[in-house]
């Protein structure tokens, strides 16, 4: 159907099929724009309030994360951020937190002892100072955690890891447990 | 019956609509206030007389200190390592790598002690030497701590103007 009739305004001329298009397009990139920038800032609030996700890089948490070094892909952990609230945290809880060396990275590791709990340490023991906790990776012997730099302050804890969401084989809920070595008495 | 009905899932649709307008305001406000600037609330001793004890509003913006331009001078506002959930606001001394000499307890004794910052650290002290609990106190904190830096204050006005 050649010269289809699709709007017709005063003046009696016709526009065609695509000036009728390209009259539309202005609109619809300002509405995408529209509503690309309030996806943006929903993201950004629900990630740094609710919910994200992270991927895990390095083998400091063998064996709960990345497992082996010859898998394809990182693993993806699912971390919930309402505990950054209260700050309570427990023995065993895994946490995401800024390096205190470097402020640029994230560091994930286990939480092993609470203000006020004592650490044995190569130096002998270690009261953990309020306000802060000693995280350790999983991994003793491939992990630089608080038995290289020492208790880290809570406020530096940016979320609390769940569950592995990714690869799908190794979906499972990640459980607090306290490792067997070196345990806070 | 049908009536009704519809004028239910009308009433519903208008306030899922403006619940949705107010959701998304609290997410520009949320934004704005961590990643751009806000206007925060400070009291305390330990700033005097750079700030008041009774009180000032202040404007801190959240931009300078992820792009890691925060230096020695600057008055910022840090999540305490003492207590997370509270918010203190001090001048930052010393970056990583300076050697810092302080007065340990100046109403009390003369005692001074030099420290080096360590890396991924900054040394923080209360402009009022006296009555302040800084790194003095607790050590440098890593820099990571830092929410954001003051830029100016608003309240009082006699007070108005950048610090």
């Amino acid at each position: 159907m050649k010269g289809r009739r699709l709007f017709t305004y005063s003046g009696g001329s016709v526009i065609s099929n695509s000036e009728f298009i390209w009259m539309g397009m202005p609109n619809t990139i300002m509405k995408m724009f529209n509503k690309s920038i309030v996806f943006g800032l929903v993201g950004i609030t629900v990630t740094d309030r609710y919910a994200g996700v992270c991927p895990i890089r390095g083998s400091s948490m063998s064996p709960t994360f990345n497992p082996s070094l010859e898998s394809f892909t990182d693993d993806y952990v699912f971390l919930e951020k309402f505990c950054l609230d209260k700050y309570k945290f427990s023995h065993g809880d895994v946490v995401i937190f800024s390096d205190p060396t470097n402020y640029k990275e994230r560091c994930v590791k286990r939480i092993v002892a609470m203000e006020g709990d004592y650490v044995s340490n190569v130096n002998g023991a270690v009261k953990v100072p309020e306000g802060h906790c000693w995280v350790e990776g999983d991994n003793s012997a491939f992990s630089s955690d608080s038995r290289t730099y020492g208790p880290i302050p809570l406020g530096l804890i940016r979320g609390r890891v769940t569950h592995v969401i990714w690869p799908p084989q190794r979906m499972k809920k990640v459980d607090r447990r306290i490792p067997q070595e070196g345990f806070a008495f | 019956m049908k009536l009704l009905f519809g004028k239910w899932t009308a009433i519903a649709k208008e306030s899922i609509d403006r619940a949705a307008i107010v959701a998304k305001f609290l997410c520009l406000l949320h934004v704005t206030n961590t990643y751009i600037f806000s206007p925060t609330l400070v009291y305390g001793p330990s700033m005097l007389p750079t700030l008041n004890l009774t009180g000032d509003v202040v404007l801190s913006e959240y931009v300078s200190h992820r792009l890691g331009k925060v230096g020695p001078g600057d008055v910022v506002l840090i999540q305490s390592p003492e207590n997370p959930r509270k918010m203190i606001t001090k001048r930052v001394v010393a970056m990583e790598g300076e050697v810092v000499s302080f007065l340990v307890d100046p109403s009390r004794s003369d005692r001074s002690r030099t420290v080096v910052v360590p890396k991924g650290h900054v040394w923080i002290q209360g402009d009022n030497i006296y009555a302040s609990n800084d790194s003095r106190n607790f050590g440098p904190i890593p820099y990571g701590l830092i929410q954001g830096k003051v830029w100016c204050r608003v309240w009082p006005i006699d007070g108005f103007g950048s610090l």
